[in-house]
């Protein structure tokens, strides 16, 4: 195996991310660093559509929320809204990424004709009706959401145990990036490739070219809700806000800032995001205008460097190598081109 | 390598095509269970919706109660002619220029805010609850509407000219961009007009009923203003686009941008004209929409929302499309409020989905959508 400058960095950010509780704050690590995990798995599977896929996801964070509002309304028991089911934390979970699956199988199902922009206008519409379903439909949540809602026994409180979900979150991580990363080199993964770059060709080649899309975007809804379901634990509380065109958008934000061709931009994105949403507080001149601040830094990112911080990485190292890096699955899809329409 | 498994993927996901008796019987049984979906709900709002018992109505069946049918005919045109005012402007300049306006709900929401301000500023004071009618007369509502739409105006023009203007062909770049500036501008209308729920008010004149002479309603003028503004707007842009110059260079460049720039037309400047126009489409629709309901933050989320179905449903870039689209969404949103079995009406939303969904299933560019 090759050192190369990426392996050492992704080696060390493995090492100090495995010791940081034995360095950081209980602070950082239970409420940023885990944060960052999840937002980050989340932010991988809009980051998988995109650079795979050729799509462009907004409705990440609906189906993220969908998983979470079915575990709470599956395992609280009295005391809140929803259907307080009481059922197994463990159940709750298996049902509630089975439903947001499913939902992602339809959602899926209406778009897969869909790409680029066409793509991101439909997405955006299920995400603004699941946001409004959840703050309308008071048998499973209304405006106040769910609260109360306990993560497996074995995690226990994130207040009495917070290394315990952090190290989970970290494991759950690595396991979705290594999964993505082996999914894209199977022949689904391939195709899928072939889809993004040249549907036409592709269906004349004899693929379902739709079925295809379907079936990426349930696997990415899949990942997810996985991101969903460790928002919850560590929340212990979903409410129709968690997932307003506020949240969608930071998702969105949190992907391109890492860079929207490169699976590890999710967690950098989250990281950077998560950083300055807590510390730009401090800042006189900032105060609750957070908002302004990362539409801002959006905005010079998008203009400046298409590949997010990634993409500035991956230029500063190709500067100092001296060698142009063109392999064919790091364009940065759909910035910078017409898609095709089909 | 890579080849036999391609190979392999390929030969996995083959299939038999399928005989001309098959394919006709699919689409027999496509459209039957299509045109079920769609005249299931019609009968039930016209004939069966009971008044008592576990599924009782508001209002019962039209036949039984033809006054509130008729009304909620008339709140369903009516909403839908303020949706039409704000996704035709989303429209125009995605038909023309590709760009994904995703700032169209902040701007509907500034138009609202900066119209609010000039109004109290002219009237003066309003107290805690903002401005009565009976306090504004026509010139107090003229004069806010006019300049706020010319301020979302010019702020579509600087937002063009900045960022979208020289980044042209990349659309989900621009999407991304106009998504940045909506943040900005929603943040900062936050920190500078708060979060309570505020309204403009409709001039006094404006705030009455009207009797239409159609089953004895009466009706609240001001909505009927709305469809006026409404169809008049509509109108307007039809001559606009059909039977001017400048109408039809938009209408050429639709169709084909490079053609147009090739023939020397200076394609630029009627980007420019059609983010102007499309921006003050979404300015208008916030003051009318800030009289006839209110401002407040997550509002400019809503009619984003709005504008996106409108022109999913009826085909993006297309002028008529957006009027039918906005018809369909009008009906649909009022009827599933009203005709929902009480204990179920909040569950009136999926019907928006529904709309979305079908439309989607049977035309995905819409209905009046063509391919780019």
């Amino acid at each position: 195996m090759r050192i190369t400058a990426d392996r050492v960095v992704a080696a060390l950010a493995l090492l100090l991310a495995v010791l940081a509780p034995f360095y950081l704050s209980t602070y950082w690590v239970g409420q940023l660093l885990t944060q960052m995990l999840f937002l980050g798995i989340a932010a991988a599977s809009l980051i998988f559509l995109s650079a795979y896929g050729g799509m462009v996801s907004l409705a990440q964070v609906s189906i993220y929320g969908i998983a979470g509002f079915v575990l709470g309304n599956a395992t609280t028991n009295g005391n809140t809204k929803g259907l307080n089911l009481g059922w197994n934390p463990w159940w709750g979970v298996v049902v509630g990424i089975a439903f947001a699956v499913g939902m992602a199988l339809l959602f899926g199902a209406l778009a897969n004709r869909s790409v680029g922009i066409y793509f991101l206008m439909i997405t955006l519409t299920y995400s603004v009706i699941a946001n409004l379903f959840f703050g309308q439909v008071t048998d499973v949540s209304g405006f106040g959401g769910i609260s109360g809602i306990q993560a497996v026994g074995a995690i226990g409180s994130v207040d009495a145990h917070p290394f315990r979900l952090y190290y989970v979150a970290l494991v759950v991580a690595l396991l979705v990036y290594a999964l993505l990363r082996y999914l894209v080199r199977t022949p689904f993964g391939l195709t899928l490739q072939g889809v993004r770059d040249d549907p036409v060709r592709m269906a004349s080649l004899g693929y379902n070219v739709p079925l295809h899309r379907t079936i990426a975007f349930a696997f990415a809804g899949f990942i997810a809700a996985i991101g969903g379901v460790l928002f919850v634990w560590w929340n212990g509380h979903i409410d129709p806000a968690s997932i307003d065109l506020g949240a969608t958008i930071d998702l969105l934000v949190i992907a391109v800032v890492g860079g929207l061709y490169r699976l590890e931009g999710a967690w950098v994105g989250a990281l950077f995001f998560v950083v300055i949403n807590n510390y730009s507080q401090r800042i006189s001149f900032i105060g609750p205008r957070f908002h302004t601040l990362i539409g801002a830094i959006f905005l010079v990112i998008v203009l400046v460097s298409p590949g997010g911080l990634v993409g500035l990485w991956e230029r500063v190292v190709n500067l100092f190598s001296g060698r142009r890096r063109g392999p064919l699955d790091r364009k940065p899809v759909g910035l910078g081109q017409a898609e095709p329409s089909v | 390598m890579m080849d036999t498994t391609l190979r392999r993927a390929r030969t996995a996901h083959r299939r038999r095509p399928l005989s001309p008796a098959q394919k006709r019987a699919l689409r027999v049984a496509g459209w039957s269970a299509l045109a079920v979906v769609a005249v299931l709900p019609v009968l039930w709002v016209l004939f069966f919706a009971p008044t008592t018992g576990k599924f009782a109505t508001s209002f019962g069946s039209a036949v039984h109660d033809p006054k509130d049918f008729v009304i909620t005919v008339l709140n369903g045109v009516t909403a839908a002619g303020l949706y039409f005012v704000v996704s035709s402007g989303f429209t125009l300049i995605f038909g023309l220029m590709r760009v994904v306006n995703m700032a169209h709900g902040a701007f509907f929401l500034l138009g609202g805010y900066v119209a609010l301000t000039i109004q109290r500023r002219m009237v003066g004071g309003g107290g805690g609850f903002g401005l009565q009618s009976s306090q504004v007369n026509l010139t107090h509502w003229i004069v806010p509407t006019l300049a706020g739409t010319a301020v979302v105006a010019g702020s579509g023009l600087v937002m063009q000219q900045l960022f979208l203007r020289w980044t042209q062909g990349q659309d989900l770049r621009q999407a991304l961009i106009t998504i940045a500036i909506s943040i900005i501008l929603a943040d900062q209308m936050l920190a500078h007009f708060g979060g309570v729920a505020e309204d403009i008010a409709w001039p006094r004149n404006f705030d009455t009923f009207t009797n239409i002479r159609v089953a004895g309603v009466v009706y609240t003028t001001t909505r009927l203003i709305i469809l006026g503004i409404a169809v008049g707007i509509g109108v307007l842009l039809w001559l606009w686009l059909k039977r001017t110059r400048t109408g039809m260079v938009i209408r050429a460049g639709v169709d084909d941008r490079a053609m147009v720039s090739a023939l020397g037309i200076n394609i630029q400047l009627t980007f420019a004209i059609a983010f102007i126009v499309g921006s003050a489409l979404a300015g208008l629709g916030g003051i009318i929409g800030g009289s006839f309901a209110s401002l407040a933050p997550g509002v400019d989320a809503n009619w984003l929302l709005y504008s996106l179905v409108v022109v999913i449903i009826g085909g993006m870039g297309s002028l008529g499309g957006a009027a039918i689209g906005a018809l369909l969404l009008g009906l649909t949103t009022n009827f599933s409020a009203a005709y929902l079995p009480s204990n179920y009406t909040y569950y009136s939303i999926i019907f928006t989905f529904v709309l979305v969904a079908v439309v989607l299933a049977v035309r995905p560019l819409g209905l009046f959508g063509r391919p780019a």
